[in-house]
């Protein structure tokens, strides 16, 4: 029997659960999938955005201002890289009215250090722009995060105190009998709880119409994404938008904290909430989009292409409220990732209100060491945890320089990753240009050795997503007589 | 810091043939890093034969090419390290390294010759559309797994790309129990080999589609298809031509890349069209006593090329440290005319015998490969057929050198009989 | 009859063109540059052979690439791999050693084209 039970580990559950891992309390994180933070939290624009873009007195504008202003102590206490990158929205002369109407926005949603920025100040600070951008609103305020580091990091230090997390656990059914939910998962399993929380994404309708909170639909927004080669980073150092239409923010030009460039998201709406695909048009449309900003972007330098799904709602607005032990999560898509440290703190209170008594542990460690600090050593140190560990010597991912150590490191930490792809996120082992091609054969190694599994039992991502099917021949080969 | 004589980037065949060379020259203060844990290089997972047919006239495979090589390195006690990183070479020739018994480490070479190969092109820089689930690899990812591990990635294949390892590992994949489906080449021409095309594929009924690409990858969690087209002349899918295939695998073998990581950070200028250093004869870089050879400079077709140019680099490189380098006495600049698409080396700064190698855009045919010192033509040989695939030479003599007029040499490639070409 | 070729015997793969008899006898090969193009040709229109190359298991735990040390006809690849598949080759075995003496009856033996002596 569990005190709080989240379901989904996204970066909106792994926020609140290490949020109220601080108490007193026996807390568990049930996630679908075999590793965290797979769904919105995956694939999306990394960015901690200022907070002008909501309408006023929303909670996507308050949680949004409120998230951005607590961003930067969070990461700096999970040990996640935050760069106070400003953001830049920008418009040609005939958009210049969006670019006010936004500036007055901001500034009723409390956001600070907005600017206007004239034609010759703002190209002198980006010479990359498109020559006939004409103005645009800076946000000072406005960052970049890595948003599954994010939510590895925040899980694993709800984790590091306390918390459960279970895996593959896929929730089919709810019921409730006087003030325990009894939740069962598809393979059987069950948990029981006082105290529930929906933060399941794109299926927080399903599981709303489970907890009897529902009447809400969730559906994905398809935004796909380009990667450019870190080469050509210095293309810009801010995160530049377009002045933004009903479907969101526009496709935009972004650092990623790792130096990459970002470009993307496309914004379609539809109906499959697990079609990840890209297509053609995408890709088109991302190309079209990006060159209305900016000039010479390297199309021919991208190392890979990616589709992320946002949880979109059908209020306009992020539906969050607490009834009977359940606080519902509905409809976080952006700026999700920005608002999480606040709707942790929301949900906090929410859930005080409705009566949840905890006193903080004494020993609660708010602080979480990043896996990859490895490579940001000086050479004394590195060599101090060579000699401790000659594993940290040896080079695995040759394009990120990622070694052994750091694999195994990352395989060991809380939340173990378990998978090709879970290596992959904590370590950036096969991120580079070659994309895996040297790496993944070491890594599927290292993985069945670490978890005494045989290589045929290693996936992608979990499920079906076996990367080899048999031995080629030998003893217990499968298909070879 | 410790100094050495040369220090060779790579244990695979270029950096094996180069230590070798070098030492035969005389230099003795030697070593060799090598990031495997092996050397050998890519030539270990390569288990079919076909190499070394010039160097020693008999067919061997690739393992069996490596350990010629190794077993000459044993012999003449080389120094090697293995499953040892270079991070980092700086332009005045400091080696920065990483390895589980030394730790982070830096050698001051004398001269360094860098021999770190190549990779495959990743898939992402093909903008495929689709899902990505897992079944999607790079043919030399998976002829790791099959020909080193003993794995098999999957048992119904579609193979993206007609260079020399898709072809190789259509017939491996096949001779392990798979079913390739299907072969698909972007361009109106294979990459590969011809006599790979026809061992490969025709030997095993496998086609080879030109003019296909993969539009479309299918599948959630394992691949359970691909969509093929028919592009048109500008390389463009034809909509209209798109056809399912069921496969639980996609290889793609869409090319090579040099690895040029640790060039690039040295300040060596790269040639644009080869992405390897420019060099000279010597396969010395625009950095003095930096030399580069094998598939870092340009991507070859034959290992025996490779040790070829590696022994001209490693007798380079030991002259360089011995201070017995000619001095040069000219500076000759070697131009192409675009159907002929570089030249390696791209410069000549002395008056010997050298070999020239190229590479083509084209498929073409009769036709006179030629090379002028401004109006006079010095050289001129006549081939009936040229492709991207296959590396020439031109084998220009001290004669040709040393009476020449001008300093620059341009390389081009004449059709004969076009006209008639075209009529008949 | 004219038969177009593309001679494997080395990376130059030259195009012959070989001229039929109506027994299907070789008359002439043409367009080959060295002599072992015109043996091959001749070779592939009656009997065609092929050299096969792959892995065998070592006993204990994983493979070794090998090779049939002549080439065999082409028709016997497949069923010459599945002999070698069942055929384990010892941990300690040094390059070049016979795992199968006369493979299929072709005169071919398998032999190892790596060196695990001394590795293991």
């Amino acid at each position: 029997m569990y005190d709080i039970v989240v379901i989904g580990a996204g970066i909106v559950g792994g926020m609140i659960a290490r949020r109220l891992s601080k108490f007193d309390l026996k807390l568990c994180i049930l996630e679908k999938e075999n590793d965290v933070g797979m769904g919105a939290s995956r694939a999306n624009s990394a960015i901690v955005h200022a907070g002008f873009d909501a309408k006023e007195d929303s909670y996507k504008a308050k949680l949004n201002v409120r998230g951005s202003e607590l961003m930067e102590e969070v990461t700096k206490e999970l040990g996640v890289k935050y760069i106070r990158n400003e953001s830049l929205v920008v418009a040609f002369a005939h958009e210049r009215e969006s670019i006010l109407a936004l500036y007055a926005r901001g500034l009723k949603n409390g956001v600070r250090g907005l600017r206007i920025l004239e034609h010759d100040e703002l190209h002198a600070l980006e010479p990359n722009l498109n020559e006939d951008i004409d103005c645009a609103l800076l946000a000072s305020t406005g960052a970049i995060v890595c948003p599954f580091e994010l939510c590895l990091a925040a899980v694993g230090n709800a984790m590091d105190n306390g918390a459960e997390l279970k895996c593959n656990f896929e929730v089919v059914d709810i019921q409730k009998q006087d003030d325990t939910y009894t939740i069962t998962a598809a393979d059987g399993r069950q948990v029981q709880t006082r105290y529930l929380i929906n933060s399941a994404g794109l299926y927080s309708d399903k599981i709303a119409d489970m907890t009897g909170d529902g009447g809400f639909t969730v559906h994905a927004r398809r935004g796909e994404y380009m990667i450019l080669d870190r080469a050509y980073s210095d293309l810009t150092s801010r995160s530049i938008f377009h002045t933004p239409t009903k479907m969101g923010k526009g496709i935009l030009v972004t650092p990623s904290v790792h130096g990459n460039i970002l470009l993307g998201p496309t914004s379609v709406d539809i109906d499959d909430k697990e079609d990840l695909s890209t297509t053609p048009e995408g890709i088109a449309n991302i190309f079209d989009k990006t060159s209305d900003n900016m000039k010479d972007i390297p199309f021919n330098q991208v190392i890979t292409s990616f589709c992320g799904l946002r949880a979109v709602g059908d209020t306009g607005d992020f539906i969050i409220r607490e009834r009977e032990g359940v606080v519902t999560l509905g409809g976080i898509e952006s700026p999700g990732l920005s608002a999480s440290p606040a709707i942790a703190e929301y949900v906090e209170e929410l859930l005080l209100r409705a009566g949840l008594e905890a006193s903080v542990k004494p020993n609660y460690n708010p602080f979480r060491t990043s896996p990859r600090t490895f490579g940001e050593m000086s050479a004394e140190e590195k060599n101090a945890v060579i000699a401790r560990d000659p594993r940290y010597g040896h080079i695995v991912c040759r394009c990120e320089q990622i070694t052994e150590g750091e694999i195994v490191a990352a395989i060991h930490q809380n939340p173990g990753a378990r998978d090709i792809d879970g290596v992959k996120r904590r370590t950036r082992s096969g991120m580079g240009r070659c994309q895996g091609g040297f790496c993944s054969t070491v890594v599927l190694d290292i993985l069945a050795r670490e978890l005494k599994l045989s290589p045929i039992d290693i996936t992608k991502f979990g499920r079906g997503s076996r990367i080899l099917n048999r031995k080629t021949k030998g003893d217990d080969g499968h298909d070879i007589h | 810091m410790i100094s050495i004589d040369l220090v060779i980037v790579g244990g695979g065949s270029a950096g094996m043939s180069a230590a070798v060379a070098a030492y035969d020259a005389g230099l003795r203060s030697i070593l060799l890093l090598e990031r495997g844990n092996a050397l050998g290089g890519i030539l270990l997972q390569c288990v079919h034969n076909g190499f070394g047919l010039h160097r020693f006239k008999e067919e061997l495979t690739g393992p069996e090419y490596a350990y010629r090589y190794e077993t000459q390195v044993l012999e003449r006690n080389i120094p090697f390290k293995l499953n040892t990183t270079v991070l980092d070479i700086s332009p005045d020739r400091v080696i920065t390294a990483i390895n589980s018994e030394d730790g982070l480490f830096t050698i001051r070479a004398g001269a360094i010759i860098l021999a770190m190969g190549c990779r495959e092109r990743a898939k992402g820089a093909l903008n495929i559309a689709g899902t990505r689930p897992a079944g999607i690899f790079s043919a030399g990812t998976a002829q790791k797994y099959i020909n080193i591990d003993g794995y098999m990635p999957g048992n119904e294949v579609v193979i993206l790309g007609s260079g020399d390892i898709g072809l190789i590992m259509a017939r491996r994949m096949t001779l392990e129990g798979a079913h390739v489906k299907a072969v698909c080449e972007l361009m109106p021409y294979s990459g590969g080999l011809a006599r790979n095309i026809q061992q490969c594929l025709n030997d095993f009924d496998i086609p080879l589609m030109l003019s296909h690409t993969v539009v479309e990858i299918h599948g959630r969690e394992r691949v359970t298809g691909v969509t093929i087209a028919h592009v048109d002349e500008k390389r463009r899918p034809i909509p209209e031509t798109r056809q399912y295939i069921a496969c639980d695998t996609l290889l793609l073998s869409c090319g090579l890349i040099p690895e040029n990581e640790l060039t690039c950070g040295a300040g060596i200028p790269l040639d644009r069209v080869t992405n390897g250093a420019i060099v000279d004869q010597n396969r010395q870089t625009e950095i003095p006593g930096i030399f580069a050879c094998g598939n870092v400079l340009h991507v070859h077709d034959l290992v025996d090329y490779v040790s070829e140019e590696a022994e001209i680099a490693g007798r380079a490189a030991a002259a360089f440290v011995q201070g017995n380098a000619a001095a040069s006495d000219r500076e000759i600049a070697l131009r192409t005319d675009g159907k002929i698409r570089y030249t390696v080396p791209q410069r000549i700064t002395a008056a010997d015998a050298v070999s020239v190698y190229f590479r083509v855009a084209d498929v073409y045919r009769n036709v006179q490969i030629t090379v002028r010192d401004g109006d006079r033509v010095i050289y001129e040989k006549k081939k009936a057929k040229v492709t991207p695939g296959e590396m020439e030479t031109v084998r220009l003599s001290a004669d040709h050198l040393r009476t020449l007029d001008g300093n620059c040499l341009e390389f081009s490639l004449v059709l004969i009989d076009a006209q008639e070409e075209e009529q008949s | 009859m004219k038969k177009e070729l593309t001679c494997i015997v080395c990376p130059m793969g030259c195009q012959l063109v070989v001229d039929l008899d109506e027994h299907n006898q070789v008359r002439a090969v043409d367009n080959a540059n060295c002599k072992r193009g015109v043996a091959y040709a001749t070779a592939e229109c009656v009997a065609p052979m092929r050299t096969v190359t792959g892995t065998a298991p070592i006993v204990g735990g994983g493979i070794v690439p090998v090779k049939t040390d002549r080439a065999i006809p082409k028709e016997l690849m497949i069923d010459c791999m599945m002999v070698i598949n069942e055929t384990y080759v010892p941990a300690d075995a040094p390059i070049g050693t016979i795992i199968i003496e006369n493979v299929l009856d072709t005169g071919a033996n398998v032999v190892t084209t790596k060196d695990l002596h001394g590795v293991n």
